[in-house]
């Protein structure tokens, strides 16, 4: 097998699906110019071929990782021979340069996922986008092949590596990196589609129809990338928080903002034939944001506690890939679209005002979060001070939009296309308006502050809505014939819109609980107990374990109410003595409703005396948050199921598709 | 089909904004590569930043606390570190602070702390400081311009800021940043 999948081989492979990704990339644009069919029959399988070479490449560092190939200097780097071979196999994305290669690797999965899928796509547009798709593919191939190749040797070979960062020895964060990086390369097909879009200059109902489903597939992922991320800084890093506002996470929350907007626009483009100019601009944006957060991280422009090896020569070179990729879709941009016609017209009450004032919203936030995470930089390099930006003003400004972005959410959804009256649908929602009212009266004895207690009632506001339109769809007053009747019929779009708003409202009624979270954090001997609210911690022992490459310092808590015992935690300190690193096994007790968590610190003195440092939290509702996220994916993912992304409509229908049947509207 | 110039003005704003980061972020690899900006070191002065006026009573008694005057009136650099009992980092960095305190003096100032976490907090494992003052307010610390615990001040004779980084410190970064400074000091 070695001779098979050896270091060479992969370099090889790598340097060859780099000029197939350039043929790509050429040979459709050309031949879509010239109009010379049988180039445009070429792209997709170019994009074919140059997955396999990738796929070969990929599997080629593995097995240098899993053969522990010391002298493929990645490997000797970021492997040890003492590793669990789950790590071995995962480290190799754990790192830079085989992170940049997982890049490429998915985006080639999305050139094949274009060729296979889009067979209902007319040929011009399809060649176009899978060119696109190649010339990015071509920049980041050269990134991996001139700045960070993976396949690199050194000599003499060490006899062990120096083994991986213990903190990123953990399932969750094992899978987190592929989850995150396909919902960042997913959004290069939306681009990709507004590019080839633009070279055409025209963007039609059609046009939307294609390029949502890639969108809500992006979108999905970018969601559970980001959800997974969350909860690994949660119970990794044992700090008690989940969202830390740094430049890493605002990178990736920029892009599902915009994401977020794009999905919703892509809709009215589709439906309605409107907005087109600015989902053309959205989808560029996303996967703008995207590359640039990326870009943000390598560098070291951006101060972060998880921080890559920065490099300011590799930074250099993504500059410049930028410059390329999103710069030439900018100036495309600003070239075409003043050319493309404005789209159907609508009044600011209807369905269309309603997206519009969500994309508003999204925008604003987004504009919000980039200017946080990039203002302590660029203040700097103009007048040399410099301040952060934390947590406080985030807080102080991103809650504040998210609110009424709740509330307009909840209407939404019910309003009709083209024009509507508010006065009907907000009597539709008086079960809604009254549950969000209780919540806000009952909020105001129960939780501290007046944030949380805004943020719980539009919580419960838009999953109440959410529930009563779906309710109403299926005509549960109509008595329960009538729901078996139209239960089978409605679309899976309107269930997964349905959920992924029930998903932010759960979301966000996590974040209200976390806020109320108790949490001390003290330091105690063998046998001493903490009390917080009505639960009792005790610390009943503590022992040393000793893992595969690490040796452990367990604490046995356990947590009382009122004398009775609910649960026993184990957290840990386990110290990696071959990285002279220390990390903290978080132990956590849920019931879905509360969390207990508890991480061990420091300990001080030995046998008898000794005291040890705890951080103990109670944190009410916390997986919510997480869940929350998961229902979101799911509901994108039920709404990609739709009838209408399964069986194509007819070509003939396709074509004037501005008149195309609206299934959600069966209902009126 | 004419278009106007408005609508194509406002179709270039995006790539004009897009160009405008670009160069922004050009400048700063460029500045990082010679080494005239480092995101890391929030502050670098050029050599003419005092330290403000201030006065802070001890953590331990009357002889701890120290003030702007006792600052300056240093023979040799200082090395002033912000810390707090309920800041996670600042555990971290003790044992590196150890350390560094046995190749320049080290002087704490206890941020938005109560005093008794703050004592408890220092003489766990034995404290880096050689003086620590109290901050309780965390008005002196606004000051100084500190946007959170732990953050690092080098203080050489004459009370000027010849360093100023806002992470916790280490032994790298420590060789590599401050001490060079420190022993540039006549």
């Amino acid at each position: 097998m070695s001779s098979f999948f050896g270091p060479e081989q992969g370099h090889y492979a790598l340097a060859f699906a780099c000029v197939l990704a350039l043929t790509q990339c050429i040979l459709p644009l050309w031949g879509a110019w010239r109009g010379q069919r049988f180039l445009l029959d070429l792209a997709p399988r170019l994009a074919f071929a140059q997955l396999l070479a990738l796929a070969y490449s990929f599997l080629s560092l593995i097995a240098c990782a899993v053969q522990d190939d010391f002298s493929v200097q990645n490997v000797a780097a970021n492997s040890a021979l003492s590793k669990p071979l789950l790590y071995k196999i995962t480290g190799v994305w754990g790192n830079h340069e085989g992170s940049v290669l997982l890049w490429a690797l998915i985006l080639a999965l999305c050139g094949g996922a274009v060729a296979l899928l889009g067979r209902g796509l007319p040929l011009i547009l399809k060649a176009r986008v899978l060119a696109i798709l190649g010339g990015v593919s071509t920049g980041f191939q050269l990134f991996c092949l001139l700045t960070s190749n993976p396949f690199a040797r050194i000599w003499p070979a060490p006899a062990d590596g120096q083994g991986m960062n213990p903190l990123l020895q953990d399932p969750g964060l094992a899978f987190h990196p592929p989850v995150l990086y396909t919902g960042y390369v997913g959004f290069a097909v939306p681009f990709a589609f507004a590019v080839a879009a633009l070279i055409e200059g025209r963007v039609d109902a059609a046009w939307g129809r294609w390029v949502r489903p890639w969108a809500v597939a992006a979108w999905c992922f970018l969601t559970c990338g980001i959800a997974m991320g969350s909860w690994w800084s949660y119970y990794v890093l044992g700090w008690g928080g989940y969202w830390f506002w740094d430049p890493v996470e605002n990178a990736s929350l920029i892009p599902w903002l915009t994401g977020t907007a794009l999905v919703h626009s892509a809709i009215v483009v589709e439906k309605r034939d409107a907005l087109r100019i600015w989902t053309v601009l959205l989808a560029i944006a996303s996967f703008s944001f995207s590359l640039s957060g990326t870009f943000l991280v390598r560098s070291g422009i951006l101060n972060s506690v998880h921080a890559f090896a920065n490099d300011p020569a590799r930074g250099v070179f993504i500059l410049g890939l930028l410059a390329l990729v999103i710069g030439g879709s900018l100036l495309l941009f600003a070239w075409r679209a003043p050319g493309l016609a404005p789209g159907g017209i609508f009044a600011p009450v209807s369905r269309e005002g309603g997206l519009v004032l969500n994309n508003i919203l999204l925008c604003a936030l987004c504009a919000v979060v980039v200017t946080g995470t990039m203002y302590p930089p660029f203040m700097q390099i103009l007048t040399g001070r410099t301040l952060s930006v934390g947590k406080p003003f985030f807080d102080a400004t991103t809650i504040p939009l998210a609110l009424p972005l709740m509330v307009a959410m909840a209407l939404g959804t019910m309003l009709p296309w083209k024009r509507g009256n508010l006065r009907p649908l907000l009597r539709r929602l008086r079960v809604a308006a009254l549950v969000a009212l209780m919540a806000l009266i009952a909020g105001c004895f129960l939780l501290d502050g007046i944030l949380p207690i805004l943020c719980a009632a539009a919580a419960l506001w838009v999953i109440m809505a959410s529930l009563t339109d779906l309710a109403a769809r299926l005509g549960l007053r109509d008595g329960l014939s009538v729901v078996r009747q139209r239960l089978p019929r409605l679309p899976r779009a309107v269930w997964g819109s349905a959920i992924a708003h029930i998903g932010v409202g759960v979301t966000v009624l996590g974040i209200t609980g976390m806020s109320q979270a108790r949490h001390a954090v003290v330091e105690i001997g063998i046998g001493q107990t903490i009390h917080q609210g009505a639960l009792d911690w005790r610390l009943v022992s503590v022992r040393r374990e000793t893992g595969a490459n690490y040796k452990a310092l367990v604490a046995d808590l356990t947590v009382s109410r009122h004398g009775r015992v609910i649960a026993t935690l184990h957290p840990s300190r386990r110290d990696f003595t071959s990285q002279h690193q220390v990390t903290t096994d978080v132990a956590i007790r849920t019931n879905l409703l509360r969390d207990l968590y508890a991480a061990l610190g420091e300990s001080r003195g030995s046998g008898a005396d000794a005291r040890y440092v705890l951080r103990l939290h109670n944190n009410p509702l916390a997986p919510w948050i997480w869940l929350g996220g998961v229902i979101m994916a799911f509901g994108g993912a039920l709404s990609l199921a739709d009838r209408r992304h399964r069986f194509g409509a007819p070509r003939k229908a396709r074509d004037r598709s501005a008149h195309a049947p609206i299934v959600q509207e069966s209902r009126s | 089909m004419t278009i106007s110039t408005r609508r194509r003005l406002l179709m270039t704003l995006p790539v004009a904004g897009a160009g405008l980061a670009g160069f922004g972020c050009w400048r700063m690899l460029s500045a990082m590569q010679d080494g005239s900006f480092d995101p890391h070191a929030i502050r670098r002065d050029k050599g003419d930043a005092l330290i403000p006026d201030f006065a802070l009573p001890g953590l331990s008694g009357p002889d701890d606390g120290f003030d702007a005057a006792a600052l300056s009136q240093n023979a040799k650099p200082v090395l002033v570190n912000f810390f707090a009992s309920w800041c996670i980092p600042c555990v971290a960095e003790m044992a590196a602070l150890r350390e560094i305190a046995r190749q320049i003096p080290l002087w704490g100032i206890a941020y938005k702390d109560k005093p008794e976490d703050a004592r408890r907090f220092i003489t766990r494992d034995g404290s880096p400081y050689e003086r620590v003052a109290l901050d309780r307010s965390g008005m002196t610390a606004i000051d100084w311009g500190v946007s959170g615990v732990p953050e690092s001040f080098l203080i050489v004779p004459g009370g000027r800021i010849a360093w100023h980084g806002a992470s916790a410190l280490d032994e790298t970064l420590f060789r590599r940043e401050i001490l060079p400074l420190a022993n540039a000091t006549p």
